[in-house]
Formats: C-alpha cells, sequence, structure tokens
C-alpha cells in the first residue's frame, strides 16, 4: 500500500473580495478569512478516498506558513489525513516563498516519509503558479501525470486520466509519481462532527525550512500588484445595425 | 421572436458575459443586468415586499468580491435564463474561460434559448378575479387618459409605465399565486411625489397598490384588479449612517442586500436577512414586519426601526423619522405603519438602528436522530424531545453568540438536491439542523462552539454533522436553507403557510397533514426557523384543484388555531388570508384594525381586497 503526501496552502477564502494593498506591494490578508485551496481540498479528498479503498496506507498533509496554515492542516486532518506538517515560514520569508521553494520542501519531506505518491492541487487560487507539481517531480525526479481528473492505481504503477484541450489523456506511470488535482476529480466531502472532533488529537508535526535543509531566498522581486481595471459603462444601442456596427468597431467581428 | 431579437441588440454582451463570468468564477447568482426594454424584464420580476425570497436574488455573504454590488439590482428574469446561468456555472467556482472571446454571443444565444423555453409546461396563471371569484371589485374610479396626464405631469414620461408588456411584471406575484391586470404603473422619486400621487387618488378614488421588490409570498404587492400601482422602485437613495450609533437612515425602496454592503464598510450589518435579500425593499421588509434569518438573534423589526416617514392616503406627510434610542412621546405612530401591509400609508423612508458585523462567524449543520413521520404517534413526539433539547442546549451553551437555528426535513432537503443539483452536506437523514453564530471574538466563539457540539455528540443527540468556519462553505450551506422556496416553485403548484407554534408543537403540522392529505399531495414537507417556532409548511400538488385546497383550508388554520399558534409568522395576511385572521385574532381587534383603517383611509383606496375581513 502507498504512502501519499498531500500539499494543501492556505489561501484567501474564495468568497471574500480580495483588497490591493495601498502600497501596492501585495494583497491585504490582515483579519481576512481564509480556507483551503480549493484544489488542494481535491487533492486531499482524492487522497483519502485512495485510503478507503485500501490502496493507500497513510496520508501526510503539508503547509508551509505562519502559524494559521495549521488550520488547513486540521481542515485536512477532520477530513481523513492522518498526521500533519506544518512547515513554519512567516514574515518577509512567506511573502516570497515560491513554488520553487514549496517544491523543495515537499521533495525533502516526500523522501524523509517514503512517500510513493504526492498529490497536489493544480494551482493556488491565490497566485495561480501551476508550478508546484511539476517542479516536485523535477526535484525528485519522479514521474508527474498533472491536471488529473481520473486516478486508478495499478501493481507498480497508475493510470491518470488527464484533462487536455480538446478531450482526455490516459497516461501510465510508475510509482513513486507526482500527480496534481484537476478540478473535475471528485468532490470534497464535508468533514463530519466525529472526524472534526478526531481530528483536534491528530499530530502536527513542526518544522522549518532550515530544518530541512531547504533554502528559501527569494528568486524574484515583486514589482507591483494592482487591482483590476474597473468595470466600463455599458451602453444601449437602438438597434442590432448598431451593435454589429459597433462590434465591428471594437474588433470582435 | 423578432421582437424579442431585436430587442436582445440592446442588451449590453459585455456586461452579460461579465455576470455570467462571475457565476462561474465566484458562484455568485445570476443577476444579470438589464436595460429597461430589455426583454427579460417583463415576465416576472421578483419585486416587492418580504420574506424566504426567490433564489435568483438570494443573499451573497456580505457580498465581498462582488463587483456588481453597488450596481442596481434589475428584476431577475424567468426562471429559464437562471436555470442556464446555473447550468454554465456547473458545481464549480474555478473553471477557467477559455476562449472569453466567443463566449458572451454563445452565451446570449443560450439564455435566449431558455427563456423562450421557459414558458413550456407552465400554463399562463389565471386573473385572481377569476380564481377568487368570490372577490369583487370595490366601487374605485376606473383610470382615464385625464388621470394618466396628470400623473406624466407630476413624474414625467418614463416613470408612468402604461404599456400592458411593462406592467405585467408589476402585476403577477413571484410564486404566481395572484395577477392582477393594472394598466398603470408609478414609480416616484420622492416622498413628495408619493404624496402627489396619494393626495390625487384620494381625492378621485383610485385604487392604489404601494409595491417593493414584489417578493412577498401571501399576494400583498400586487394588484387584485386595476389598482395603480405605486413601486418604490427608484426611491433607493442612502440618506445616512452614523457609525457610532449604528442608525442607518434610507428611502424605503432600498434593496436590503445593497444596505447590507453599503453597511459593510461601516462594520455594520442590517439586523435582518432573508432570502429575498437581493431584490425585496426595505420599505416592504418595514410594511410587512418582515422576520427571516436571523430573527432568534437580532429581534423583530418593529425592535430595529427607529423611526419612520410615511405617506397617509390623503397625501399628508407624516414624520416620525426619529432616530433616537428611547422616545416616549406619546402614542408609537410609526407602529402603525409596521406590518400593516400597505393598508394604512405608504412608507418613504425609514431609520433603522444596525448590529455591528460580526467578527467571527461559526455554522454547524446536523443530522438528526431518527424522526418517524409517517403517524402522530408517541414515536414522534418522543424524537422530537430530541430535537428540542438541542434546541435547549443551543440556547443555553450558546446564548449570547447563537444568531440563527433553522430546521428542514428530509423531503425539504430532497426537493433542493433533486431540483437545484445542490450538494447536501451530509448524507440523508430525516431531519436537519443548522445552527449558526455571530460574535465578535473568533477563538471564543470556536470554543462555545465545539463544546456544545461535543456535548450533543456525547449525549448522542445528533446522527451526524459538519461544523465549519469558512466563509465558502458557509455560503454554500446558507444555499441550500435559502433556496428550498425556489426548489419548491419547480416541483409543482405549491400551498404554503408560514406558521408560528409553541416549540413543542412545532412539527406537529406536518405529519397531520400528511395524515389527513395522503397520496393526494405530491410532497408535504417543513422547515422553517425553529427558534423562533416558524413553521413553513408545504404542499405540493401537481395542479391547482379547488378539491385539495378545501381539505387543506381551513384544516390547517383551525389546527393552528387550536395550538394557540398564528396562521402568519412572518410573511403576513395579504391577499391570501384575510378571511382566516379570525383564527388567531379576537373579534375586538380586528374590530380595532377596521376602525383604523377607517380613519387612516377614510377612502379605502390603499392596497384594497388585503389583510382586513371583508365585513359580512
Amino acid at each position: 500500500m502507498a504512502r501519499v503526501l498531500v500539499g494543501v496552502k492556505r489561501v484567501i477564502d474564495y468568497a471574500v473580495k480580495v483588497r490591493v494593498k495601498p502600497d501596492k506591494t501585495g494583497v491585504v490578508t490582515e483579519g481576512v478569512k481564509h480556507s483551503m485551496n480549493p484544489f488542494d481540498e481535491i487533492a486531499v479528498e482524492e487522497a483519502v478516498r485512495l485510503k478507503e479503498k485500501k490502496v493507500a496506507s497513510e496520508i501526510i498533509a503539508v503547509s508551509c506558513g505562519p502559524p494559521q496554515a495549521q488550520e488547513v492542516i486540521r481542515t485536512a486532518l477532520a477530513m481523513g489525513v492522518d498526521k500533519g506538517i506544518h512547515v513554519e515560514v512567516t514574515g518577509p520569508e512567506y511573502e516570497t516563498l515560491q513554488p520553487v521553494h514549496v517544491s523543495k520542501i515537499l521533495a525533502k519531506i516526500a523522501q524523509e516519509e517514503n512517500a510513493d505518491i504526492v498529490i497536489v492541487g493544480k494551482q493556488a487560487i491565490d497566485d495561480d503558479c501551476n508550478q508546484t507539481a511539476q517542479m516536485t517531480a523535477a526535484v525528485l525526479n519522479w514521474p508527474q501525470a498533472t491536471f488529473a481528473s481520473k486516478i486508478e492505481k495499478g501493481d507498480k504503477e497508475i493510470t491518470v486520466t488527464r484533462e487536455v484541450d480538446g478531450g482526455l489523456e490516459t497516461i501510465k506511470c510508475k510509482l513513486p509519481a507526482v500527480i496534481s488535482a484537476d478540478l473535475r476529480l471528485n468532490e470534497p466531502r464535508y468533514a463530519t462532527l466525529p472526524n472534526i472532533m478526531k481530528a483536534k488529537k491528530k499530530p502536527i508535526k513542526k518544522v522549518t525550512p532550515k530544518d530541512l535543509g531547504v533554502d528559501t531566498t527569494p528568486r524574484i522581486q515583486i514589482v507591483s500588484v494592482e487591482d483590476p481595471p474597473t468595470r466600463q459603462a455599458g451602453v444601449i444601442l437602438p438597434d442590432v445595425d448598431t451593435l454589429i456596427g459597433k462590434l465591428k468597431e471594437g474588433g470582435h467581428i | 421572436m423578432a421582437d424579442i431579437l431585436d430587442s436582445v441588440s440592446s442588451v449590453n454582451l459585455g456586461e452579460i458575459h461579465q455576470t455570467l463570468y462571475q457565476c462561474i468564477y465566484k458562484r455568485r447568482p445570476f443577476q444579470p443586468r438589464l436595460t429597461p426594454t430589455s426583454p427579460w424584464n417583463f415576465p416576472h420580476p421578483i419585486v416587492a415586499h418580504a420574506v424566504e425570497g426567490p433564489e435568483a436574488v438570494k443573499r451573497g455573504l456580505p457580498a465581498p468580491g462582488d463587483h456588481t454590488s453597488h450596481l442596481p439590482k434589475v428584476s431577475p428574469p424567468q426562471q429559464g435564463t437562471s436555470r442556464s446561468a446555473r447550468a454554465n456555472q456547473g458545481s464549480d467556482p474555478l473553471i477557467k474561460d477559455p476562449l472569453p472571446c466567443l463566449r458572451p454571443s454563445l452565451r446570449i444565444l443560450n439564455t435566449l434559448v431558455n427563456f423562450l423555453n421557459c414558458g413550456e409546461g407552465k400554463s399562463i396563471n389565471p386573473f385572481s378575479q377569476d380564481r377568487y371569484p368570490h372577490v369583487k371589485r370595490g366601487d374605485y374610479t376606473s383610470l382615464d387618459a385625464d388621470h394618466l396626464n396628470f400623473f406624466r405631469g407630476l413624474l414625467g414620461e418614463g416613470r408612468v409605465l402604461t404599456k400592458p408588456e411593462d406592467c405585467e411584471a408589476y402585476n403577477v406575484d413571484w410564486i404566481k399565486n395572484v395577477r392582477g391586470y393594472s394598466r398603470c404603473v408609478l414609480k416616484p422619486k420622492t416622498t413628495e411625489e408619493v404624496s402627489g400621487i396619494l393626495a390625487f387618488c384620494n381625492e378621485r378614488r383610485i385604487a392604489v397598490c404601494p409595491q417593493g421588490g414584489n417578493t412577498g409570498l401571501v399576494g400583498g404587492s400586487v394588484p387584485v384588479f386595476d389598482e395603480v400601482v405605486l413601486s418604490t422602485a427608484l426611491m433607493n437613495e442612502i440618506i445616512s449612517t452614523n457609525d457610532t450609533s449604528g442608525v442607518l437612515v434610507c428611502q424605503a425602496g432600498c434593496i436590503l442586500e445593497s444596505l447590507d454592503s453599503h453597511l459593510a464598510n461601516h462594520g455594520l450589518m442590517m439586523p435582518l436577512d432573508l432570502g429575498a435579500k437581493g431584490s425585496c425593499h426595505i420599505g416592504g421588509n418595514v410594511s410587512t414586519n418582515a422576520g427571516g434569518l436571523r430573527l432568534l438573534r437580532y429581534g423583530n423589526l418593529q425592535g430595529s426601526v427607529l423611526g419612520l416617514e410615511a405617506v397617509k392616503a390623503n397625501g399628508e406627510i407624516l414624520d416620525c423619522l426619529s432616530t433616537l434610542k428611547k422616545d416616549n412621546t406619546g402614542y408609537h405612530l410609526k407602529h402603525l405603519f409596521i406590518g400593516s401591509e400597505g393598508t394604512l400609508g405608504i412608507v418613504t423612508k425609514v431609520a433603522i438602528q444596525c448590529p455591528p458585523k460580526p467578527k467571527a462567524v461559526n455554522l454547524a449543520f446536523l443530522g438528526e436522530r431518527k424522526y418517524i413521520i409517517l403517524t402522530f404517534t408517541s414515536n414522534c413526539v418522543d424524537s422530537f424531545e430530541t430535537v428540542l433539547k438541542i434546541v435547549r442546549k443551543a440556547k443555553r451553551e450558546l446564548s449570547e453568540i447563537l444568531s440563527s437555528c433553522e430546521m428542514m426535513d428530509e423531503l425539504t432537503m430532497d426537493v433542493v438536491v433533486s431540483h437545484l443539483k445542490l450538494k447536501s452536506p451530509l448524507p440523508q437523514h430525516p431531519f436537519y439542523m443548522i445552527i449558526e453564530t455571530h460574535g465578535s471574538n473568533e477563538n471564543h466563539d470556536e470554543e462555545k462552539m465545539n463544546t456544545f457540539l461535543q456535548n450533543i455528540m456525547d449525549e448522542k443527540l445528533v446522527l451526524n454533522g459538519t461544523a465549519t468556519s469558512e466563509v465558502s462553505k458557509m455560503k454554500n450551506i446558507w444555499d441550500i436553507r435559502e433556496r428550498i422556496t425556489e426548489a419548491l416553485d419547480r416541483d409543482g403548484y405549491v400551498f404554503k403557510y408560514d406558521i408560528s407554534l409553541p416549540i413543542q408543537n412545532f412539527y406537529s403540522l406536518v405529519p397531520a397533514m400528511q395524515e389527513r392529505l395522503g397520496t393526494s399531495a405530491k410532497r408535504i414537507c417543513g422547515y422553517g426557523h425553529l427558534g423562533d417556532g416558524n413553521l413553513h409548511l408545504n404542499i405540493i400538488v401537481g395542479e391547482f384543484t379547488q378539491d385539495i385546497l378545501n381539505k387543506i383550508e381551513p384544516f390547517v388554520y383551525q389546527f393552528t388555531s387550536q395550538l394557540k399558534g398564528s396562521i402568519s409568522a412572518e410573511h403576513g395576511i395579504g391577499f391570501r388570508k384575510p378571511k382566516y385572521m379570525h383564527y388567531s385574532k379576537s373579534e375586538t381587534s380586528i374590530r380595532l384594525m377596521k376602525e383604523l383603517k377607517v380613519l387612516m383611509d377614510p377612502r379605502g383606496i390603499l392596497n384594497p381586497y388585503k389583510v382586513l375581513p371583508e365585513n359580512k
């Protein structure tokens, strides 16, 4: 049976309006409701289903971030994950933490924990990077199966259906492997009350990137974060001809 | 068809695209902003009064991220369109649109097709005068050209609607139970204009039907015959907001949700919240003394209205717009207008006491212990005891942070899941409860909630449940509760009852009704504000028949009356319930109400045929 590692990121809840800081260095996170990145939730759900199918033996959830990152680990534990690892990264170090760092952290933990499968969400809804799975696979030199919409485990390999432009692609890869979860992989469950209570007693190990020997020096510099342009007011047109004219004018048709 | 296609051109493509795009991204309800000439505007707008409103307009959470919230909400279109939006929306917030440039036209086509299809299978509902032949038109003046000219002179051409297709939306209530045939809709912007209209109508004895967001459920907000509709839709100005006292003063036509988003910037919230918040007007809320989901915590609207301004039937403006918390000088005249459903005067401005917006919100969704609903035996009383135990515990252990205590039964959950394709957080249970807390300290609230949940689990009061403080998850759970009305509407013809019962008898009406009707009803289900003892009993049948109505009424009212309940907890009396008022009010009370009506509106022009029973 496989040991599964899932990456879970704490992001601003998608139902919350995101505000840019006045100095344009980032977005306001203070006092804003956060939750688990929805794609990571799908990854957790898949891991739990693998365990329910007796394919996985143990599931470990990892989150990198400030102390509050433990909340999303707790959520993962309540969904059925066995134990958590909190990689504490705070302050300016966290603000410049990039997939290049996270992938090294995940790779290191995957090796330490003897993981056979690493599952992460295909991207986080805050930075939209879509890099962590790919980079982790590269660091580990493992095969990667990204944008998974279906996962089936064979003996020494997994079959993954991927959503690609214009259809589905089915691939096989050897284990160990890195998988990234796409939207239609599954529909995450709500944690049940008994599991929420049990989760409070499950262990969360705390480590730092330094403990893992990962250098978190920033590789990029954020120049500016801007609001999207405000929407233009609509116009009412008298007839179809004018509409067609306008559309042509705007280069839409 | 050609007409419709023509008018589509007047719809702003970009806007529709943007709105749909947001639905997809943010799971926002579909609310196309349409031009006044749009074809979607006429079928059934969801305008008016109070409670439990239509889904298309349901609440979002405090509307963060809602880029459209500052815009005036236009009546949502027919179900057809919302359905298409939801189909587009799928179940996920995250689909990225691969071909944005191609989408607008495709979506418009889809929407249009759905719009054209939406009439299918549903016959146009009959006029109230045909469905309720016993109600006779009063001796009111019929409108003529001179009257219309006066209105046009007062309001200008654009704010007097007279074309049948423009008026249709104002003639039908959104659950399509009642339908008038008014050919004149007036849209004043100021109190003075309202006063002008009423003075004129009073003198000539022209009947007037005041209308807010038209979300009422008892037919109080639409004309019965040809009454002039006075819509508060353009009276949507926010006059002042005081951060310290928390007092909001605004015009009657402000939409509840817009007020709530406005207050969010001041760290405040509206003291009421209901499913219709996206279209109901605060004036309608006040006129119907609307209840809603958090009455348990924030109290009856009567207590939150500090003052109001109203126009009497003769056009006189009554200024009771006090913003004081305490004011015992003479009779509390404002109460004449709260809950009188526009029969004593038209509310034009209100001053509302608003509580601080909670910093911490927690939600638990519980599946209840087996609850046998086949017969009304001691068995189910025993089980209901369990529910009562939970309510009692919630009130004691969560005490000051408890903000909502709702329940729904299995058949209600089924209707939402099967018609709206929403996902239930729990597998099937006979009975579900939502318990919500509002507070100012996350840790404190969470600890309380956890202890409470631990206790009810240890005592084996609940079978299953989930708890969350994540905004998106809470929103999804609330969606299930708030969209029940919409889902029921798709299930068939709905007989709706809004009953207050002593809490120990809260659910007893449902099994009693099931026993009485047997298989002649398609579905009999109950849900509601458990914490307030307010049950929404819904009986769904394939088609309306007089026969089944006779089986239900007056039985349902007699049953309620015997248990000393109220036949209208929060929906009001409106057009549909006056003759049953005596089940809840004494003869003396009804007589005094009639005397008040004569005093305030001697010519009976304000919202006739509503609220008060006819003289025998």
